[in-house]
């Protein structure tokens, strides 16, 4: 069947202003989430006093920003719906939950020097070989980013070789972290099984759950951010950008003009992986667990429909998607936590039948 | 009367010499010991018991209990059940006794009329392995009619024998021992093996014909289980070949319609309730409701929201995503979160034993029926039927069809409802062997589409080979790797071949191919 994608028409001339405009608002919006940690150490009594617990939300948030930016890339503009995003997330949690297992040393509740408490209580003698290296912070932050790239350079090369498109490629990313997920749940993979990796200490010398520790990682999370977001505009703004919308929109036309259209897949379908991992690598020390549940596929199809309500194939609509369906989400989920799963439902829908260009595609052209 | 007719007896056992028809004399020449003194009560029930004869159960049992009365002239005991002469008093025994009609009674089980004793005491006897019980279990199985307790006999004759002096009688009983497919004749056989180093050599090949049988056994039950995880794929895969496989449809609401077929069926049961009557039948009554229920659901679904993406498939998975989370949640706002169950009836309950000792459970024997079925009938709609030649006619080409007078959009509706239903049905089949809870569908959403894109999208034939394929497979990696990495492996192996064969094992061809 043909992967054709009904695709946003490419910007007019008449709304670049309009786009230029959005994008502009949205970075000041980012520069001035860089002041809460600020305002967090006010006086609790003033008025411009916010919680730890805005604070935390919102690094986790941007976290998800860097999600939805990673899933925007493959999707929005390679037309690649990968439905198993959610396990490169969770991947990079995982390596940065290893060195922060490590890290724990012997003030685990077993009091073993170098062996997790899981560890112990599961009767390892030793640490099994791919636990080497992670007690390093350099080596677990590039187990962060390469594992998750290989295992999509793995995925993507055998299904993009044997031309394995559109839903089929979907379904197969889910079967993926589906895959992932019954494996990780096993207590004899190494991992912890169901519960996971948590009670973490410190990482890099900071205690973990104190304002230092939130700050610091609130701006780790924004300058990966702001980062990811510069590298994906320098590739959607290149020529490989407009080759990844041809692919998109007329993938065999594209492959007869001459271009090696599985390796441009490949390279935008692993740097989205790399970014994922990246995500998930900065969540993780933020909410301070990491289980397999990271790896269920309904995670990895709610980030999908936060690009979906944002507007995919802009990169502003997968961070406006990202915080706008996040914060109905911790809203609704305080309020009337029945009710969320009927909103998230209702936003597919919404989303899909009244708003193919998203949000992005309502500011920029009211009234349609 | 009763005296005469025993005196009679007595003659007429005399005049015949014949040794089977010694028995009746025999046990009514034991009978008179009953009421000697306790020596010879003890000796009088050990010959009983060891006579075989099944007239001697009541009377020992009524001993037992001390319900067996003596006559008053003291000339023998009064015959259970029958009316006892004035003055007649219990006849009264002492611990020797007791220990007696206790061995007695479990030798003559074996003669019970009831069959589960018989087996019961053959089984025990197979345990206790005695060379004595020899004789007996070869009276017992002279007259032995059922297959069954009589296999249990002859491998229990065979292990009193393999204990026996009789050189012969051994070699004899190891090779009957081999001639069956027990774990306990195994373990009879290598225990017996260092007691006789002469007859290590016939013991050890007794013991691979054992083997080779215990695993073609094995074998034959995995490959059940197989199937019948298989036929579980497919009753969850055959409405998605219709809805995706045909139409192209991608649903991923498809395991809700699965979830709202099973409840369906919890509503069947509650409903029935009042009807005692009919409770029994709730199952196969629950199939025609879960069918309408989950297509007028699927029905409106197509009409309200598919039909405006069709030629989006990516819209429509997260579409059908979305719709599929309202409805678990309203099911769950519904009937709590909490899982149901939908109970079996009796006659979908227990095991069946075939022929070989393979054992298979009932329901899931059920399930591998109800899925072949529920498959012939999805052929039978697509093939023989109005609808089915207007759905092969819109899915080859939509506007020659409309041309030709057909409603596409109606015919969209029905093939979707169609799919839809099919799935509800399925939930009824998994209500048998999975919790009834909101998010029964999920767990069988990924393995189908798996099903479909393995056997090739379009095709029912490569739904039901790969289903059979993948379910087997399952099951025969288990034993090694577990279930979960099973799964994990499989599905593995599932990306790989698809890169061998993209369109799937039973790919289409020709111009319906590039539809």
């Amino acid at each position: 069947m043909s992967a054709t994608v009904a695709s946003p028409a490419p910007a007019r001339a008449g709304t670049a202003a309009a786009r230029n405009v959005l994008r502009w608002v949205l970075l000041g919006a980012v520069l001035l989430l860089a002041l809460l940690p600020v305002l967090n150490r006010l006086p609790a009594d003033s008025a411009l006093h916010v919680s730890d617990f805005v604070v935390s939300v919102t690094g986790k948030w941007i976290t998800y920003a860097i999600l939805a930016l990673a899933i925007d890339l493959a999707w929005g503009y390679a037309g690649i719906l990968s439905l198993g995003h959610g396990a490169f997330f969770a991947l990079g949690g995982y390596a940065i939950g290893m060195h922060l297992m490590r890290l724990i040393g012997p003030r685990g509740v077993y009091g073993h020097s170098t062996l997790p408490d899981f560890m112990v209580f599961l009767g390892y003698r030793e640490l099994p070989w791919y636990w080497l290296g992670f007690e390093h912070f350099p080596f677990a932050l590039l187990m962060a980013l390469a594992v998750p790239g290989l295992l999509a350079a793995m995925v993507g090369f055998l299904a993009f070789r044997s031309r394995i498109t559109g839903v089929y490629f979907s379904i197969i990313t889910q079967a993926m972290t589906y895959a992932l997920m019954l494996a990780f749940f096993r207590n004899d993979m190494g991992f912890g099984g169901n519960n996971g990796f948590t009670d973490f200490k410190e990482l890099l010398g900071i205690p973990l759950n104190t304002p230092n520790a939130r700050a610091a990682l609130f701006y780790a999370s924004l300058a990966a951010l702001l980062g990811a977001y510069w590298i994906c505009a320098r590739v959607v703004g290149s020529k490989l950008g407009r080759v990844l919308v041809a692919v998109r929109d007329a993938e065999s036309r594209v492959r007869f003009l001459g271009y090696d259209t599985t390796r441009v897949k490949l390279f935008v379908f692993v740097l989205s992986a790399v970014l994922a991992g990246l995500a998930g690598a900065l969540y993780v020390p933020q909410v301070g667990i990491i289980n397999p549940g990271e790896f269920s596929p309904g995670n990895s199809i709610e980030a999908v429909v936060w690009v979906a309500v944002g507007g995919r194939g802009t990169l502003v609509g997968a961070l406006l998607g990202a915080f706008s369906v996040n914060a109905l989400k911790t809203w609704l989920t305080s309020v009337a936590p029945d009710l969320w799963l009927f909103a998230l439902g209702g936003l597919f829908v919404a989303v899909t039948l009244f708003l193919p260009r998203g949000l992005v595609g309502v500011l920029r052209r009211p009234g349609t | 009367m009763a005296h005469l007719i025993q005196a009679a007896l007595l003659l007429l056992a005399f005049a015949l010499p014949a040794a089977a028809q010694q028995q009746p004399d025999a046990f009514d020449a034991a009978l008179p010991g009953l009421v000697g003194n306790f020596n010879q009560q003890a000796e009088a029930v050990e010959r009983l018991g060891a006579l075989g004869d099944p007239r001697a159960v009541p009377v020992l049992r009524a001993l037992s209990d001390g319900r067996l009365l003596k006559r008053p002239d003291g000339s023998g005991v009064v015959p259970p059940g029958e009316a006892a002469p004035p003055g007649a008093e219990a006849v009264r025994v002492n611990n020797r006794v007791r220990v007696a009609l206790r061995g007695a009674l479990g030798r003559l089980q074996l003669v019970s009329p009831e069959p589960g004793e018989r087996l019961a005491a053959a089984e025990a006897v197979f345990r206790s392995r005695d060379a004595a019980n020899a004789p007996l279990l070869e009276a017992a199985l002279a007259r032995e009619a059922v297959p069954r307790i009589r296999a249990q006999m002859e491998l229990s004759l065979a292990a009193s024998r393999l204990v026996a002096t009789d050189e012969d009688a051994k070699r004899a009983a190891v090779s009957a021992l081999g001639a069956t497919a027990s774990t306990d004749a195994r373990a009879l056989l290598l225990e017996a093996r260092a007691a006789n180093p002469g007859l290590s050599g016939a013991i050890d090949a007794a013991v691979a014909a054992i083997d080779r049988r215990l695993s073609l056994r094995r074998a034959a039950e995995t490959l059940f289980q197989g199937l019948s995880l298989g036929s579980v794929l497919l009753l969850a895969a055959l409405g998605l070949a219709v809805t995706f496989g045909v139409m192209g449809v991608i649903n991923m609401a498809h395991g809700e319609m699965v979830m709202i077929g099973a409840y369906t069926a919890v509503l069947v049961q509650e409903a029935l309730r009042n009807v005692p009557a009919l409770l029994p039948w709730s199952l196969p009554l629950s199939v025609p409701a879960a069918f309408a229920v989950a297509a007028l659901v699927g029905a409106l679904i197509e009409r309200g929201l598919i039909r405006h993406l069709y030629g989006r498939p990516l819209e429509t998975l997260l579409m059908t995503f979305g719709v599929g989370m309202i409805l678990q949640q309203a099911v769950r706002t519904l009937f709590g979160a909490q899982n149901r169950e939908v109970i079996s009836p009796a006659w979908m309950q227990g095991t069946l034993t075939l022929p070989g000792g393979v054992a298979v459970t009932q329901n899931r024997l059920w399930i591998i029926v109800f899925g072949v079925a529920v498959l012939l009938a999805v052929l039978a709609a697509i093939r023989l039927t109005r609808f089915g030649l207007e759905m092969r006619a819109v899915v080859q080409n939509r506007r020659i069809a409309a041309t030709m007078g057909i409603r596409t959009g109606r015919v969209d509706a029905l093939t979707f409802a169609f799919g839809s239903g099919v799935a509800g049905m399925a939930g009824v089949a998994l209500s048998q062997i999975d919790n009834v809870s909101p998010n029964l569908g999920t767990g069988y959403i990924i393995d189908s589409f798996m099903v479909v894109v393995f056997g090739g999208v379009g095709s029912l034939a490569g739904t039901l080979v790969g289903a059979m394929a993948l379910g087997v497979v399952n099951k025969v990696l288990e034993p090694w790797a577990g279930a979960v990495l099973a799964k994990v492996a499989v599905l593995v192996a599932l990306m790989l071949f698809i890169q061998r064969r993209p369109r799937g094992l039973f790919a289409l061809r020709g111009r319906a191919a590039d539809a």
